[in-house]
């Protein structure tokens, strides 16, 4: 460990939210219908996505409207992608000769892009045509990134209204967020990273004969257009099999701490339009201290771990002070690669830039830890800030027993119903991700797919769940996911874990926006101040960690103890 | 939701054409015009013109004359159209025993120094383009004497591809094999046993 690599990782994390500041107003102003200087350009555009469509995008929907909306855009969007990916090998722009996928493959990576998870069974250059990565993939990233964000916009309509009616206009919402905020970001982002070496490329691949005179066949992709969204939308796909490690999209030191910022910026910036859109900066900016100092003490921890002594190097008698190696790219050492780690499973994004499989096994279970808080240091872009804001609704509903006063929060009563809802988001979770794990436990035609035996298997397995119901996306690599039973059974979990909360935090919605708002009284507790951040990161802790200690104590706490009777031998 | 069909299959349709089509093709355009080797995969030509590989992806080399890079899981070694890190885990038998086996064959080569670490760790793409400043010093002896040159020449020519941490903090010093493969054989063409 050393100064710069403590200032590396701060520099990420802290940049992260300083930026998000700025595009959380911007972003606001897109849910509000507010005017923008991007206006001019864009608005005909807006105007013809509503006249084909045939939508009046002033109309207010029900909740119930709202999330059919969501649902059958998603659905729309699920189909056109299973068909591109099912029907690959006729279609245009396959220099690369490859044959449609396999309907289990296709089923789980159209899952996967339409939830925001882009959890890959595949290896993105040995798999997906350049049609298939550009006109299929890359248009999920912005639009599953976009829906993620509608349900914030509805939610923040619903605590901001007094006995209203509606939460909101769903294509509205989508579409101007998908315009105006996502796009020209992501479009300045990936020239930039273009600039700095990131592939931009439609041809195939390119042909080398290298210095000792043998054969290197180099793929190529249009990296930086889907990189760019694929950090910005908080979806994580690569375009190539080893994601962000590959020194074709992630080439220097540079790119990797612009990437790197891209995973959360928006993140947090829904965190900042929700606070700007209801009008209670103090008390978003409450949830992003909690949330960001859970984040920062992860980020810590894992620089202390991976700069540990790994195991294979003490035994070989190797140099252990640049950390444990095993996975991680000599440009980024320990520092960036941690950084990225923490930035990634925080957010629930899922691309690396170092391989986790291979992490120390303490290391493994943060990264685990952190998707298993659910998805909310900062989470997707307004998937997080609204499963954040039921955390908060739990936390004064645990301070209202302890008083025997009925909660508020926002200027709104939680009553009985909204707090049903959130307990169905807290509970999907451990459910899919428990549920699924120990029938995966047992089954033979599941462990046949582990690379690691053991506790690391279990890791592999545990890992596996949490990412797709955390609709993180990442990976223990080691795992061979692409058969039958991992595809069904991981495209079930994103399904449970994306659409389960997306349609409570909408019931949630409609159940706040009919009640009136409330002025603060006296017996109102404050949801600003350090007593209500240490109160809410208690609860996100019992929630969302203490469900899976007993998992991780089969997984990676056990393989601690065995790498420390394995290091007691030297 | 029935009433929400058209809007979904029309939106879709337009987002498509506007996210998967306009949006990446112009992108290709502005980077290919304006960065077009980097859009290009920063591709490296010899001096006939031929590609010899990407300043950006690892290579094989195991000639003695040459700096060698990181152990690679990519493929059969540094195969740049199957990326890939070995996702060993960190008590992995499979792994305890790569690492061990070629820890000996660098000792072999330099008894008595310190291995560096990522001499014998596997990179996270398997196409890792660099190695560590200490891990080029280690092999300083070995590439002077097979050029039959001296190694304070050849540590002159690695220094000058160490790259240092950008500003001062982002990422780590690191020497690009390739490039410094090159830059060895145009200083000592004709020298050595090559």
């Amino acid at each position: 460990m050393n100064i710069q690599g403590w200032a590396e990782i701060a520099l990420t994390l802290g940049l992260s939210v300083l930026l998000a500041w700025p595009i959380g107003v911007y972003m606001s102003r897109v849910w509000n219908g507010e005017r923008t200087w991007l206006d001019p350009v864009l608005k005909p555009v807006e105007g013809l996505f509503y006249r084909a469509a045939g939508v009046d995008p002033s109309r207010s929907q029900g909740w119930l409207g709202y999330a059919g909306a969501l649902l059958a855009f998603n659905l729309a969007g699920f189909l056109l992608l299973y068909a591109m990916l099912r029907l690959q090998g006729v279609l245009p722009m396959n220099p690369q000769g490859f044959a449609g996928v396999s309907p289990h493959l296709a089923f789980n990576t159209a899952v996967s892009f339409v939830t925001n998870t882009n959890w890959q069974s595949y290896g993105g250059e040995t798999t997906m045509s350049t049609f298939t990565q550009m006109v299929g993939l890359t248009v999920q990233n912005f639009v599953s990134a976009a829906t993620g964000a509608t349900i914030a916009a509805a939610l923040a309509r619903a605590f901001i209204a007094n006995r209203g009616e509606g939460v909101g206009n769903f294509w509205a919402d989508l579409t101007r967020t998908s315009l105006y905020v996502l796009l020209p970001i992501a479009f300045i982002v990936a020239v930039v990273l273009a600039g700095l070496g990131v592939v931009q490329s439609l041809a195939a691949s390119a042909h080398a004969t290298t210095l000792e005179g043998g054969s290197q066949t180099i793929s190529l992709f249009p990296t930086a257009s889907q990189l760019a969204i694929k950090q910005l939308g908080i979806n994580g796909g690569g375009v190539f099999n080893v994601n962000s490690a590959h020194p074709l999209e992630n080439p220097t030191p540079l790119t990797n701490l612009i990437t790197a910022i891209s995973i959360n910026v928006m993140g947090w910036a829904a965190f900042f339009a929700f606070g700007r859109s209801v009008m209670a900066k103090k008390e978003v900016r409450a949830l992003v201290v909690a949330a960001f100092l859970m984040l920062g003490a992860a980020g810590a921890a894992l620089y202390v771990i991976e700069s540990q002594p790994a195991p294979a190097l003490v035994a070989a008698d190797v140099s252990t002070t640049a950390g444990n190696m095993e996975g991680k790219e000599v440009r980024f050492g320990v520092p960036a690669s941690v950084a990225w780690a923490t930035q990634t499973t925080g957010a629930s994004n899922g691309s690396v830039n170092s391989m986790h499989a291979s992490y120390m096994p303490l290391g493994g279970a943060v990264t685990m830890f952190l998707m298993q808080l659910g998805e909310i240091l900062p989470g997707g872009i307004g998937s997080g800030v609204a499963v954040m804001v039921l955390m908060a609704m739990l936390a004064v509903f645990v301070a209202g027993l302890m008083v025997g006063r009925t909660p508020e929060y926002l200027g709104k009563k939680i009553e009985a119903r909204e707090i049903q809802f959130a307990m169905f988001v807290v509970l999907v979770v451990p459910l899919s991700v428990l549920g699924f794990s120990a029938v995966a436990a047992v089954l033979p035609e599941a462990l046949a797919g582990l690379l690691n035996k053991g506790p690391h298997g279990l890791s592999e397995i545990l890992y596996a769940y949490t990412s797709a119901t955390g609709n993180n996306g990442s990976a223990f690599a080691g795992l061979s996911a692409n058969a039958p039973w991992w595809d069904t059974t991981l495209g079930l979990a994103m399904l449970l874990g994306r659409f389960v909360p997306a349609v409570a935090v909408l019931a949630v919605a409609g159940a706040l926006v009919a009640k009136p708002r409330l002025a603060p009284s006296a017996g109102t507790l404050p949801t600003h101040g350090p007593l209500f951040i240490g109160l809410l990161i208690g609860v996100i802790l019992i929630l969302g960690g203490l469900q899976f200690f007993p998992a991780l104590s089969l997984g990676p706490i056990v393989e601690h103890f065995d790498m420390l009777q394995f290091m007691a031998r030297f | 939701m029935l009433t929400s069909i058209r809007p979904a299959v029309v939106m879709i349709a337009l987002f498509t054409a506007l996210l998967g089509v306009a949006y990446p093709l112009a992108v290709t355009g502005v980077a290919q015009v304006a960065f077009p080797t980097q859009a290009g995969g920063s591709l490296v030509h010899n001096k006939a013109g031929a590609v010899v590989g990407s300043a950006l992806i690892g290579q094989r080399f195991s000639e003695p004359v040459y700096l060698h890079p990181r152990p690679s899981a990519a493929g059969e070694g540094y195969d740049a159209s199957s990326s890939s890190g070995s996702n060993l885990g960190p008590l992995s038998p499979d792994l305890i025993a790569r690492v061990q086996r070629d820890a000996d064959a660098l000792r072999s080569e330099a008894a008595g120094r310190a291995i560096p670490a990522d001499a014998v760790t596997a990179s996270a793409s398997g196409l890792d383009p660099d190695i560590s400043p200490a891990y080029a010093e280690f092999q300083i002896d070995r590439i002077a004497t097979a050029r039959g040159v001296p190694a304070d020449e050849v540590r002159q020519v690695i220094q000058q591809h160490i790259k240092g941490r950008t500003f001062g903090v982002l990422g780590q010093p690191r020497v690009n094999v390739l490039l410094t493969n090159r830059a060895l054989d145009a200083r000592f063409a004709g020298a050595g046993a090559h």
